[in-house]
């Protein structure tokens, strides 16, 4: 749903919900779900509703994301890293963890 | 609401805090004409900075009373949660599997044993407990660390949801037509010939009988009506996190798991006055101790941290007065409302609509203090 | 970091960045800590990094934040980047957060200089996946040079909805429409404080400019729009709306929000500073004198955390905190200070003087503010403004009530999100002014912060 006005900088690869993605560098990882148009990027944990980036500026929390296997970051404050792990916490990929 | 323009009531309850709402519905209930003054949004509030704890374990060990009191309370409150529950629609989330209390020291472990045997005594052994071993514990709570020596346990105990309990007590309150003025300022209360008069900034409010549950203002609002209610504030910060898998069977008194989900971590005990204020160090204290009971907890994240200020009394033991120069007039004061929050909707109010004597609770008369 | 310092100054926006170099200029010892990787806020976010080809592109106004980053940039001062403050107390102990490790610092003086953020727009569907802020279409562009592949929908009221619509037609992107929900019955109000506003004409020329242009490129603009609603299931799909009594339907999967934007207050409120409901701007601020100095002594408020005024008077003003610090920490005596002053408090009058008539012109209507029972009050917890207007009515003493008593403001954003609405809607309920109502209480952390990051302070500082 967003592209990057005259695309011709550095792309990373992160996994995403399993799979390799190719991803621009030096952007957040809200940034890169919304240029790969993952959305919904959760659904909430009071009645699962699907949810996305919002505010983009670390105040709303909606766009809460397993990052290396830690829940609940805030997308748009990480900066994306090469071979990250993001995983969406979608209602079909709930995991059970401690 | 028929009763929103009369100023004449049966019961005037200064105070709508757990205490005061409880006490309410349980005199509302008997068809009496109740009317329930409270204060402001931002007022101290001790029912909102409760940590729903429904627990027995070591009260009373040096006032029997008190002990047989808090069992009397706690095994009322399974009947009385459906009750509400019936009546409001609203769960409040009632837990009453046991409660845990971990020794992170030798001398902790002996110091409970102490109460634990002193209250059983007490209650000729209708209180029952255990004290377990760090194996036995960890048994039951596998996520329990290698530093914690061991817990008391008492089936007794449990929790609830705090909030949840406090607005089905508002909402029983609304149904059963009791009269609620929300930010209403107390300026004095009189005595004038068989009734009570309130004055309020707003108005003026009459009563046959006056209960004062202004949890630290009973001190200051109870000597108009010539009645001594030594209260004091005592500190307590807690910490909530954001919502974790269920691994919490039960209650505890360093950690409680709500039903959503969210840990709520205490509690701090701080006499520093009328400061309601979080500090740095009670904040790294309280996540050093559950860090150091359940290491796995490093990575959640905290979402709140406040402070509260428990209503305490010189012995910390509740204080069920009524005035002996002016029949009617009652002080109601304690920090646990919610394990006694049975026992306020039905022995204290039958208390005060009756005004007859009862043996479980003369023995918190405020008089104890005169001495 | 050191474990002290003088000064501590909190966002390195335009007034955290003046007040920090200001006072450092005059031999005050500064630490400046910043949520984000670069200097600048959200304003001038990645000026002075940035990945777009031809930063022109945003418009002069954000150019012009290159030489506040440069001149930042050279000052002597501790500039902590990807740090944020979790706690702050009046006593000037402060939590920080600095790339997931804890320090303590103690500071004599803080300075707030945290800027704003966007005002609710709450309305069904608000939470849906595609609907954000405008304010988060602009950060995209900034910091990621990323516009919508697709036409967006523009939806509000407010400058900052017109400047992105313009920016985005020079980034040649098509706009599917603009739902314009301005007031036209502002207008007349709003021409009260013109003659006023003409002394700051260069905002009004540039509005001028921005609305011609939009024109000038055909977009639809659906004016006084109102009962707005997002649909879709899993993601937006479409947005329905009234304008001039017709039901309107555009299809679109991204719709971007604005109506104005309001202090962020939290670190201000958690530090005990005293607030005042601003009937003008819609919105709570913090009170502070002639300096920025709020109730609490030792703190600081500077730039839009006190009160909406813009990026050049939020730079004006943070010099103005800096020069009375300095002195306040004996740098330099009151005559210096007052010398110095003069000339940046009048070039910050002459910003501030646009604000009474835009602030009219584009002032929220009252059904954008207290919307349908259906809508979601709090997106965290998923609250409905009936939830609050049931309790509202029933008699409950305030927006502290309602949140113990529905969660509502409980979830992660603390309410930063649910307040104004919480409000509102007991002010409307109770035919009280917000002022009466009162506001959330704000508790900490205000950063996320771990237990296990908590519980290592006390480590770090061994080292």
């Amino acid at each position: 749903m967003f592209k990057i006005l005259g695309d011709t900088g550095e792309h990373l690869v992160v996994e995403l919900d399993g799979d390799e993605v190719t991803v621009p560098a030096g952007v957040s990882v809200a940034a890169a779900l919304l240029y790969l148009d993952r959305i919904p990027t959760r659904h909430s944990v009071v009645n699962g509703l699907p949810r996305a980036p919002y505010c983009m500026m670390g105040v709303c929390f909606e766009c809460l994301i397993e990052v290396d296997g830690v829940v609940d970051q805030r997308a748009c404050q990480l900066q994306v890293r090469a071979g990250q792990r993001l995983r969406r916490q979608l209602a079909t990929s709930k995991v059970e963890s401690a | 609401m028929p009763l929103q323009s009369r100023q004449n009531y049966d019961t005037l309850i200064v105070g709508g805090g757990l205490v005061g709402a409880a006490v309410a519905c349980g005199i509302a209930a008997t068809g009496a004409g109740v009317a329930v003054l409270d204060g402001g949004d931002r007022d101290f509030r001790a029912s909102r900075g409760n940590f729903g704890l429904v627990w027995v374990q070591g009260k009373g060990a040096d006032f029997p009373a008190y002990a047989r009191l808090s069992g009397v309370a706690a095994r009322q409150w399974a009947d009385f949660s459906a009750e509400l529950e019936d009546a409001t629609g609203i769960d409040v989330g009632l837990q009453q599997t046991g409660g845990y209390d971990f020794c992170l020291t030798g001398d902790e472990w002996q110091q409970r044993e102490w109460e634990m045997r002193q209250v059983a005594l007490h209650t000729g052994g209708e209180f029952e407990y255990q004290m377990l071993d760090a194996a036995e514990l960890r048994q039951r709570i596998p996520e329990v660390s290698g530093e914690v020596l061991g817990a008391s346990y008492s089936a007794a105990d449990g929790h609830v949801n705090p909030l949840y309990l406090l607005r089905a007590l508002h909402q029983r309150m609304h149904d059963l037509g009791v009269n609620y003025a929300p930010g209403q300022v107390v300026q004095a209360s009189r005595r004038h010939n068989d009734e009570y008069v309130v004055s309020t900034l707003q108005q003026d409010y009459r009563a046959a009988k006056l209960v004062f549950c202004a949890g630290l203002s009973n001190q200051r609002l109870c000597r108009d009506l010539d009645m001594h209610i030594p209260v004091q504030p005592l500190r307590g910060q807690l910490l909530i996190t954001d919502r974790v898998p269920v691994f919490l069977p039960a209650a505890t008194l360093q950690v409680r798991q709500t039903r959503e989900g969210t840990l709520q971590i205490g509690d701090s005990h701080e006499d520093v006055g009328l400061d309601e204020s979080t500090t740095l160090d009670v904040i790294t204290r309280l996540a050093q101790r559950a860090v150091r009971i359940f290491p796995h907890l490093a990575a959640v994240r905290v979402n709140r941290a406040w402070g509260a200020l428990r209503v305490m009394t010189p012995d910390g033991v509740p204080i069920y007065h009524q005035s002996a120069e002016h029949p009617g007039a009652y002080a109601i004061s304690c920090h646990s409302g919610v394990t006694l929050a049975a026992l306020h909707a039905r022995e204290i109010a039958n208390w005060i609509c009756s005004g007859a004597q009862d043996s479980l609770i003369a023995p918190f008369s405020a008089e104890r203090f005169n001495v | 970091m050191q474990s002290a310092y003088q000064m501590v100054v909190i966002g390195a926006g335009p007034a955290g960045m003046a007040a920090a170099q200001t006072a450092a200029r005059q031999g005050v010892e500064v630490a400046v800590i910043d949520e984000q990787p670069h200097p600048g806020g959200q304003i001038y976010r990645n000026v002075n990094a940035s990945p777009l080809a031809d930063i022109d592109l945003l418009g002069k106004d954000y150019v012009f934040g290159r030489q506040l980053v440069q001149g930042f940039e050279y000052a002597h001062l501790d500039y902590f980047a990807n740090s944020g403050v979790w706690f702050l107390d009046r006593a000037g102990e402060l939590g920080i957060v600095q790339d997931g490790v804890h320090r303590r610092v103690s500071a004599q003086r803080i300075v707030i200089a945290c800027g704003a953020q966007e005002r609710a727009m709450p309305f069904p569907g608000w939470d849906k996946a595609g609907v954000m802020t405008a304010g988060a279409a602009q950060i995209l562009m900034k910091s990621a040079a990323m516009v919508p592949s697709e036409a967006p929908v523009l939806a509000g009221n407010g400058p900052l909805l017109l400047l992105l619509a313009w920016q985005y037609l020079r980034a040649g992107v098509r706009l599917r429409a603009i739902v314009d929900t301005a007031q036209s019955a502002n207008r007349w109000p709003a021409l009260r404080y013109f003659p006023q506003a003409i002394a700051a004409s260069d905002y009004l020329f540039k509005g001028l400019k921005l609305v011609s242009a939009i024109r000038r490129a055909r977009v639809p603009w659906f004016r006084e729009a109102s009962d707005l609603r997002a649909l879709g299931e899993e993601r937006l799909s479409a947005l329905h709306f009234t304008c001039r009594g017709k039901p309107q339907h555009i299809d679109t999967t991204l719709l971007l929000l604005h109506q104005g934007v309001i202090p962020a207050l939290q670190i201000a409120a958690a530090a005990g500073c005293e607030t005042r409901w601003n009937s003008l701007q819609q919105c709570w601020q913090p009170q502070v004198d002639d300096w920025g100095q709020s109730s609490v002594d030792s703190v600081f408020v500077a730039g839009d955390a006190a009160g909406i005024g813009g990026a050049r008077a939020a730079w004006l003003g943070g010099q103005l905190a800096g020069l009375q610090l300095a002195h306040q920490l004996g740098l330099i005596d009151a005559v210096k200070r007052d010398k110095l002053a003069q000339p940046i408090r009048k070039a910050r009058a002459r910003h501030l003087a646009i604000r009474p008539f835009l602030d009219t012109w584009y002032r929220v209507a009252e059904s954008s503010l207290v919307p349908g029972d259906e809508t979601l009050a709090c997106r965290c917890e998923e609250v409905s403004v009936g939830e609050i207007r049931t309790l509202a009515a029933m008699g409950c003493t305030g927006p502290n009530q309602a949140k113990a008593f529905t969660r509502c403001g409980m979830g992660p954003c603390q309410g930063r999100f649910c307040g104004s609405t919480v409000e509102q809607v007991f002010a409307s309920e109770t035919a009280a002014s917000p002022q009466q109502i009162g506001r959330f209480n704000t508790r900490p952390p205000l950063k996320p912060v771990t237990l296990g990051q908590i519980a290592g302070i006390a480590h770090n500082e061994q080292r």
